[in-house]
């Protein structure tokens, strides 16, 4: 398989740069016809009922794309682990949902166990990543390096994983049990206002939290050594063994800091929503989608593609019933693979 | 005692209906993933077209049920068609993910409220293959030995599936050792070398892409028949694991691969089922390690399991021949 020079991906050259200018134009022409197709709404509402709510009511494509970016900010966050397992081993997890879960249990077990230690959420969710971490060293060290050191074949892993999945998930089910629950902290918040937008505090702190989350890890990957050598090891496993990086310990680096952004984004998903045993399972195809849709294998493209996922999903309520939004997400994947295989950020090679 | 229950329970699911199901579909599956190496994570979703076919034109629009199992082929050929055509250029592990997404989009679809007058919404449809159970030539009354019995309906379903399965298998004997399956077995072991020798990996692709997915919308609609009702729900992509695990414990890309791999997954998943379930009742299992209801979960947590230790330690399953699972994406 052809591979452009490493230098390549290390600066963001002038067709990306174009790229990224025709994806803002797409977004600028979401929320266009969002803010438009609101102010339809707005028609239809009767004189009477605009001068009741005081303020007006909330801009509802306003408020949706601050939802959209909220829940987009999240599915990025679990999913530049995957995407960088991807991108330096080749392996497609698809128990990437599962470490998702387990960071929302186990953070769920600190804070709101009736026999548990009842600590506060950040505590709580503090060491639930910590746990996380050392679970995301444990598989790498226990399963995936042995499995690739007998040759197993890239498929064969991947049905494999889909083992684990199930079997994760039974554990979780058992541990926790079917039923949804909710954190014990920042359960209810009365919305505020700013402008046309309503949001609870908790939302705001989530949004921009996980914005920033990504700007660190963005930095993480640019400035830093073991940054670079992450994106050393996705562009080309062995150039970057023979410019002598130690891949086998950036694969662990990533496993471990993948899987405890995965339980980040649990935490954060399990507060704005509840804590369930497959909820994890059930973020995972959107986590693909925003994958694919970015560029499979890189972070860059991860971040990108999962925005463009919650954007996508909460906007298409506006026009379709909120129950089809994740078909939605999943057809704009397709929709992508058939124009764009390589995904909005991905570098153009042979993949079939 | 407990264990020869749980061994009979077994016994009478992995040849029941169920069991001749799912390796109806797995057969399908087998012509995927077995023979030309296409990863298809979506054929529950031709399962979900093929029982709604029968499903719909029984229910909704009165037709007989004739007629909607030739919509069920023909309406999985469609989705084949339609899931080929962006998905089957790309490399494997795409396909993959396209195929599992598009069955989702379908099952949410199709349980969707706007669907609902057609399909039945998320209580889907029922009482539409009296038809068939009309054509039953067999007498009412119960079949079989001691306490490994059958009812007439059951036997009748029993006979017409594991009679399909057998067609099938015999079909894609014949299929497979002509030129035409030799390709597609080339495709899977190198697809550039057989774009090389002249073979249009795509179209051959195609075609063995619309005959397992025609094969999953017969098992659908005889899952259909067998329920007597649908609903959306019941297309999880679990299924589909499920597909995965048995072929793969009985042998993929072989004939008998998916029949065995059907028997045994059923005899296991139902034995550890029973067995758990009659511990858990009997208290030899406390209720404070597991609960009645936890009894499922943890036999698909073992499935997983099983699925893990298969793909690592034998590949080919029980049938197989290591030299035909060599499958490499990259």
């Amino acid at each position: 398989m052809l591979h452009a020079p490493m230098v390549n991906a290390a600066t963001l050259g002038a067709p990306v740069r174009s790229r990224l200018a025709t994806l803002m134009l797409f977004v600028a022409g979401l929320l266009i016809f969002a803010v438009f197709s609101g102010a339809d709404a707005m028609a239809a509402v009767p004189d009477h009922m605009r001068v009741l709510a005081a303020a007006g009511p909330p801009n509802r494509p306003l408020t949706l794309t601050v939802q959209g970016i909220q829940f987009g900010a999240i599915l990025a966050m679990t999913a530049v682990g995957l995407s960088l397992i991807f991108g330096t081993t080749g392996l497609i997890n698809f128990a990437h949902g599962e470490l998702v879960t387990i960071g929302a249990v186990v953070a769920f077990f600190l804070n709101a166990a009736p026999h548990g230690p009842r600590l506060q959420l950040l505590v709580a969710g503090a060491i639930a990543l910590v746990v996380s971490g050392a679970f995301g060293w444990l598989l790498h060290g226990v399963m995936w390096k042995p499995l690739t050191k007998r040759k197993t074949g890239l498929i064969q892993l991947f049905i494999i994983s889909i083992g684990l999945s199930l079997l994760l998930r039974s554990v979780v089910q058992v541990l926790f049990g079917t039923d949804p629950q909710s954190y014990r902290n920042y359960r209810i918040q009365a919305a505020h206002r700013y402008g046309p937008i309503a949001i609870t505090d908790r939302d705001l702190v989530i949004t921009i939290g996980s914005l920033l989350v990504l700007l660190v890890i963005a930095l993480m990957l640019q400035r830093t050594k073991i940054g670079k050598a992450m994106r050393a090891v996705a562009d080309n496993r062995d150039l970057a063994a023979a410019s002598g990086i130690d891949v086998t310990r950036v694969v662990r680096v990533v496993w471990i800091t993948g899987t405890a952004l995965a339980a980040l984004g649990g935490i954060c998903y399990g507060l704005t929503q509840l804590v369930s045993f497959e909820m994890g399972f059930l973020l995972l195809l959107l986590i693909f989608s925003g994958i694919i849709l970015g560029g499979l294998g890189t972070a860059y493209g991860a971040m990108v593609g999962c925005l463009l996922i919650g954007l996508v999903m909460e906007l298409s309520s506006l026009w379709s019933p909120v129950e089809l939004q994740n078909a939605w997400a999943l057809l704009v994947m397709v929709l992508v693979l058939l124009v764009r295989p390589q995904g909005i950020l991905g570098r153009k090679e042979r993949i079939g | 005692m407990i264990v020869w229950q749980a061994v009979e329970g077994a016994l009478r699911a992995a040849c029941g209906p169920v069991g001749a199901i799912y390796a109806l579909a797995a057969i399908g599956l087998n012509v995927h993933f077995g023979y030309t190496g296409l990863l298809n994570f979506g054929h529950v979703g031709f399962m979900l077209v093929g029982a709604y076919a029968v499903a719909v034109a029984g229910a909704t629009f009165g037709m007989s049920l004739w007629v909607g199992i030739v919509f069920a082929i023909l309406c999985a050929a469609a989705l084949a068609l339609v899931l080929g055509i962006p998905t089957l250029r790309l490399r494997a592990d795409y396909l993959a993910i396209a195929t599992i997404a598009a069955a989702e989009i379908l099952r949410y679809v199709y349980r969707s409220n706007f669907a609902e007058p057609v399909t039945g919404g998320v209580y889907g449809l029922r009482q539409f293959a009296n038809g068939f159970y009309d054509a039953n030539p067999i007498p009412s009354g119960t079949y079989g030995w001691g306490s490994l019995t059958f009812s007439a309906s059951d036997l009748w379903v029993m006979l017409v599936t594991w009679g399909l399965v057998g067609g099938c298998c015999a079909l894609l004997f014949l299929l497979i050792h002509s030129p035409w399956g030799r390709v597609l077995r080339a495709i899977r072991e190198d697809e550039d070398a057989a774009r090389s020798l002249g073979k249009n990996v795509f179209n051959y692709k195609m075609q063995s892409l619309v005959l397992g997915g025609a094969i999953g919308g017969v098992a659908g609609a005889m899952f259909a028949i067998y329920q007597q009702a649908v609903t959306p729900d019941a297309f999880k992509p679990i299924i589909t694991f499920d597909l995965y695990a048995l072929l793969i414990l009985g042998g993929a890309a072989r004939i008998f691969g998916p029949v065995l791999g059907s028997l045994l997954f059923w005899f296991l998943y139902n034995f550890c089922n029973n067995l758990l379930n009659s511990l858990v009742n009997d208290g030899t299992i406390p209720s404070s390690v597991l609960s009645g209801t936890d009894t499922g979960a943890v036999t698909l947590g073992l499935v997983g399991l099983g699925l893990i230790l298969l793909m690592a330690f034998r590949p080919q399953g029980i049938l197989g021949d290591r030299k035909e699972m060599i499958l490499d994406a990259r």
